[in-house]
């Protein structure tokens, strides 16, 4: 099996998180919504309806080509894809087949590889059916929320990748504030093409359509490239069809052959005018953007953080945004911001809810206490919780520290004090002893006796050199 | 037009018209009738007027209203069985316009199946008959508007055009009629047939009125993309035609055109001559190519704006269909008229993969070929001059078995409509069997109101 390479190419659906629809005026939030309570006379397709394109849906549009590194085609224009289905009320979908608004450009990946994209266009999602026995219903909620589709070129070569290029898709969507990036509500869909072949030639793909979690996309390509392989290993030929993905039993299956695929007569949309921007709208809106992903990468690269670690804080963009900050301040003071934020943070849902944001200067100057010896490290991690605690109003890392009772004692000539009554006590004897022979070992268990005398606020290190002083 | 105020009674106007309208009732202009409401609105104008209250431009003005309008008042049919007994929840934007300035709509008019037609024959209500000959035709699509008004019913009447359908059956009725610039008018409301040449009309008896009523209707609308900016906002008497030369399209007078049509057009061009225009014989060979590039054009924009009628949410829904494959085949074959069908059959086999290029993106250059030929006739004439169809009203039933024969009605008023101009159909005469023949002035875009300039020019030297 490994003389064969498997190649990937992924189209991925992209819902707006507009407040209307593409082109009607209604609410485009249906989530908790009653079945068709989100329907305007135009997503109903009522006779002498026309759409209205929604600017905001342009400049989201114009954003997520922003965070893929693509060209924004200036003038785009809308083009209808018919076919019936019951989802589908005007019998076509406004979408744009032969001038899209997102031209080529190129994703960079978390292990260093890229994948190029080849283009992106705008489009109107349809409805759902719900299928029972004898009938079908039609919510038509989702009908008209605008779509983004990201189609890759064929750049991708195992199923680790394709998750991977997957999972920064949706990292981007949700940076550039183009989705919500739900999958469980189906805000990000995958249709994941894939063929195999043990030479420079590319072989016959197949398509599984409608994948909704990054795990299910690597399993199914696996899956795939098995079931490919087997069939050439057999001298057969794998089919030209759609298939779909089973999550319960790990398999795809064929669902329609490229002799049945519909013909779409696809045709420019004479109710839409051509979308005409210009450099300066375009350029206004990628200034707007903010931090993407590959540049806290290229930032966070000093602090030697491992893969994931690094990845987990990217993936909360809110901490990303802090570390940068004291990244910024002092790289020195960022590595231990870092391990804080993974100790605690990272699998917090929603941190923006659920904590008070520490600044970045709070965490600095926090992470500073720790370097200068004033908080223990472990004293600081305390701190640290406290400082994003929401119960906490506004107090300073110091205050904080200091209510805690944490700062650590330096003052010498309390802590020569404390030292002279460990090394006094009969308990303590052999001890000192020893280290004045020059048995060094010795000298850590007086200092975690001087230590616990100090109630943990004495400073380990100073206290281990006034003893060495004292007893040399 | 008259205009309810102190001496003229609202109710009078409307009363006068229902009478009228029960009267020719054998003519068939209407679907429906919109009695008890329209007596109601006029008499809560006289209450406004007898009160002093401010009233609109067209307050108490009856009017007929082609059936693929929505209207919240009755049902819309688009005269297709597949809309039977729609009742819209949305007004037109044109007729919302109309209803602020007074105007009362009396009734729905008659119009082929989803205006596909040029002679009102396929209504599936059955057809209209020509106001001046019931043996013949109204012309179409927008027959009943056009025989509502010819017959003195209303003074005006709503239409839509999209390649002759209010200019053909005005000129085989002996009234105006208009097909503006397209994007005039909102088409917001109206059951669309091939949206990239639908425009939104009236009929009238006099440029003035036709001026009046399209001043109140025309203008930007947020709820149509494609409207342009309000530009119809002169007085026809402060208009001033800029080369007061008119170009004659000789290639419509040739063979195929009706001997009489052809002295109607040359004697309008000498009363033209007589009000002060020049007008110079001109040749635009690509016009006979008009016919070709619009009957692939229009299904295909007809067969996807068509879609949308599958009986799954509202209209017609076949009672024999046991599968959903079933309800869109049974209920489309049912709920269509054959030329529905011969439309979209047309549209989708151009529309299909392979026979795209070849049909539809070759009908398109050949479409920018033509307006950039109208163009240059327009450096040298404010508005162009020839017939409106190629002959006066035709028999019932004369061309029902032949829809190419059908088509050629259309040779002369389709290729402005794929250029998007102004057209504007001018009663010019009538043949010695008593029978009304139209010409048509057509002008560069937004120049609709120099033609109605122009028309009223020549109505006041006769």
């Amino acid at each position: 099996m490994s003389d064969y390479k498997m190649t990937i190419g992924i189209e991925c659906h992209v819902q707006l998180n507009t407040k209307t629809k593409l082109f009607s005026g209604v609410d485009n939030d249906a989530v908790d919504k009653e079945p068709n309570s989100c329907v305007s006379p135009i997503d109903y397709a009522l006779p002498g309806m026309l759409p209205v394109l929604n600017k905001a849906a342009v400049e989201k549009a114009v954003r997520a080509g922003a965070a893929m590194n693509c060209a924004i085609n200036l003038t785009s224009r809308f083009d209808r894809k018919h076919y019936y289905y019951p989802d589908l009320p005007k019998g076509y979908q406004i979408s744009q087949m032969y001038k899209p608004i997102i031209g080529a450009g190129e994703v960079h990946l978390p292990d260093g590889t890229s994948v190029k994209i080849e283009h992106a266009h705008l489009e109107e999602d349809a409805g759902k059916l719900t299928h029972f026995e004898k009938y079908s219903l039609v919510d038509l909620n989702r009908a008209g929320t605008p779509l983004i589709e990201i189609v890759s070129m064929p750049d991708i070569h195992s199923a680790a990748q394709a998750r991977l290029y997957c999972e920064e898709l949706h990292r981007l969507m949700v940076y550039a504030d183009v989705t919500n990036g739900d999958l469980y509500q189906g805000n990000m869909r995958f249709d994941v093409n894939i063929s195999v072949s043990n030479s420079d030639k590319l072989g016959t793909r197949a398509e599984i359509k409608n994948l909704n979690s990054f795990r299910s996309v690597e399993r199914a390509a696996e899956y795939e490239f098995e079931r490919q392989v087997k069939l050439l290993k057999k001298g057969e030929a794998v089919k030209q069809e759609t298939r779909g993905w089973n999550d319960t039993t790990g398999k795809t299956t064929a669902q329609r052959s490229k002799e049945e695929a519909q013909d779409y007569r696809y045709m420019p949309e004479p109710d839409v005018p051509p979308i005409v921007l210009t450099q300066d709208f375009v350029d206004k809106i990628i200034n707007s953007m903010p931090t993407m992903p590959d540049t806290y990468r290229a930032k966070f690269e000093i602090l030697n953080l491992d893969i994931s670690e690094r990845e987990a804080i990217i993936n909360q963009p809110i901490l990303a945004q802090r570390l940068a900050e004291v990244c910024d301040k002092n790289s020195k003071l960022a590595a231990r911001v870092a391990h804080w934020f993974s100790g605690t943070l990272l699998a917090e849902e929603n941190i923006e809810k659920d904590f008070k944001l520490a600044t970045g200067e709070e965490l600095t100057e926090l992470s500073q206490m720790v370097e200068d010896g004033k908080l223990s490290s472990t004293a600081g991690k305390e701190v640290f919780i406290k400082l994003y605690d929401k119960k906490n109003t506004s107090k300073s890392p110091e205050t904080l520290a200091k209510e805690m009772n944490l700062l650590q004692e330096n003052d010498e000539s309390v802590l020569e004090q404390i030292i002279e009554e460990v090394l006094t006590a009969p308990e303590c004897a052999k001890a000192a002893d020893d280290v004045r022979q020059g048995e060094m070992k010795a000298i850590g268990f007086l200092v975690g006796q001087v230590m616990k005398k100090s109630k943990g606020k004495a400073n380990p290190a100073t206290v281990n050199e006034l003893i060495r002083k004292k007893l040399s | 037009m008259k205009i309810a105020d102190k001496d003229t009674k609202a109710v009078d106007l409307v009363r006068a018209a229902l009478e009228k309208a029960h009267e020719f009732e054998d003519y068939h202009c209407f679907i429906s009738m919109n009695e008890a409401r329209a007596l109601e609105k006029a008499r809560e104008i006289d209450e406004k007027i007898a009160r002093g209250e401010k009233v609109g431009k067209l307050a108490g003005v009856p009017f007929a209203l082609k059936d693929n309008y929505l209207s919240r008042e009755g049902v819309t049919t688009a005269a297709a069985k597949m809309l039977d007994n729609f009742p819209s929840p949305i007004t037109a934007t044109a007729v919302a316009k109309l209803e602020e300035e007074g105007a009362i709509m009396i009734g729905r008019a008659n119009m082929d199946a989803y205006a596909h037609g040029s002679s009102t024959e396929n209504s599936y209500f059955g057809p209209t008959l020509n106001a001046a000959d019931r043996e013949r035709v109204a012309g179409g699509s927008s027959g009943g508007s056009a025989v509502a008004v010819a017959l003195k019913i209303v003074p005006f009447a709503l239409g839509s055009d999209t390649g002759g359908s209010i200019r053909q059956p005005a000129s085989f009725n002996g009234v105006y009629g208009i097909k503006p610039t397209y994007g005039a008018v909102s088409r917001y409301g109206v059951v669309a047939m091939a949206s990239s040449t639908d425009t939104m009309g009236c009929f009238a008896t006099t440029a003035e009125d036709v001026d009046l009523v399209m001043k109140i209707i025309a203008g930007r609308d947020e709820k149509d993309s494609t409207t342009l900016d309000d530009y119809w906002t002169q007085e026809l008497g402060e208009i001033e035609a800029p080369k007061k030369k008119i170009g004659l399209i000789r290639d419509c007078l040739g063979e195929g055109t009706d001997k009489e049509v052809i002295k109607a057009t040359r004697d309008y061009a000498q009363k033209l001559e007589a009000a002060g225009y020049e007008v110079e014989d001109i040749e635009m060979p690509i016009l006979k190519y008009g016919l070709a590039i619009y009957y692939i054009v229009q299904p295909a924009e007809v067969a996807s704006n068509l879609s949308r009628y599958d009986g799954v949410r509202y209209g017609f829904r076949s009672n024999d269909a046991n599968d959903l494959a079933e309800v869109y085949s049974k209920s489309r074959d049912e709920g269509f008229m054959a030329e529905n069908k011969r439309r979209i059959l047309i549209g989708n086999f151009v529309l299909s993969s392979g026979f795209f290029d070849a049909y539809y993106l070759k009908a398109q250059k050949a479409r920018t070929l033509l307006i950039l030929a109208y163009n240059e006739q327009f450096v040298k004439y404010d508005a162009l001059l020839c017939p409106v169809a190629p002959s006066p009203a035709f028999k019932l039933g004369e061309k029902t078995g032949d829809p190419l024969k059908m088509y050629l009605e259309d040779v002369m008023s389709v290729p402005p409509s794929m250029a998007g101009l102004p057209a504007l159909a001018v009663p010019a005469g009538k043949t010695e069997a008593n029978l009304p023949i139209g010409v048509q002035l057509i002008g560069q875009r937004r120049s609709d109101q120099l033609l109605l300039k122009i028309a009223k020019d020549v109505e006041e030297i006769q």
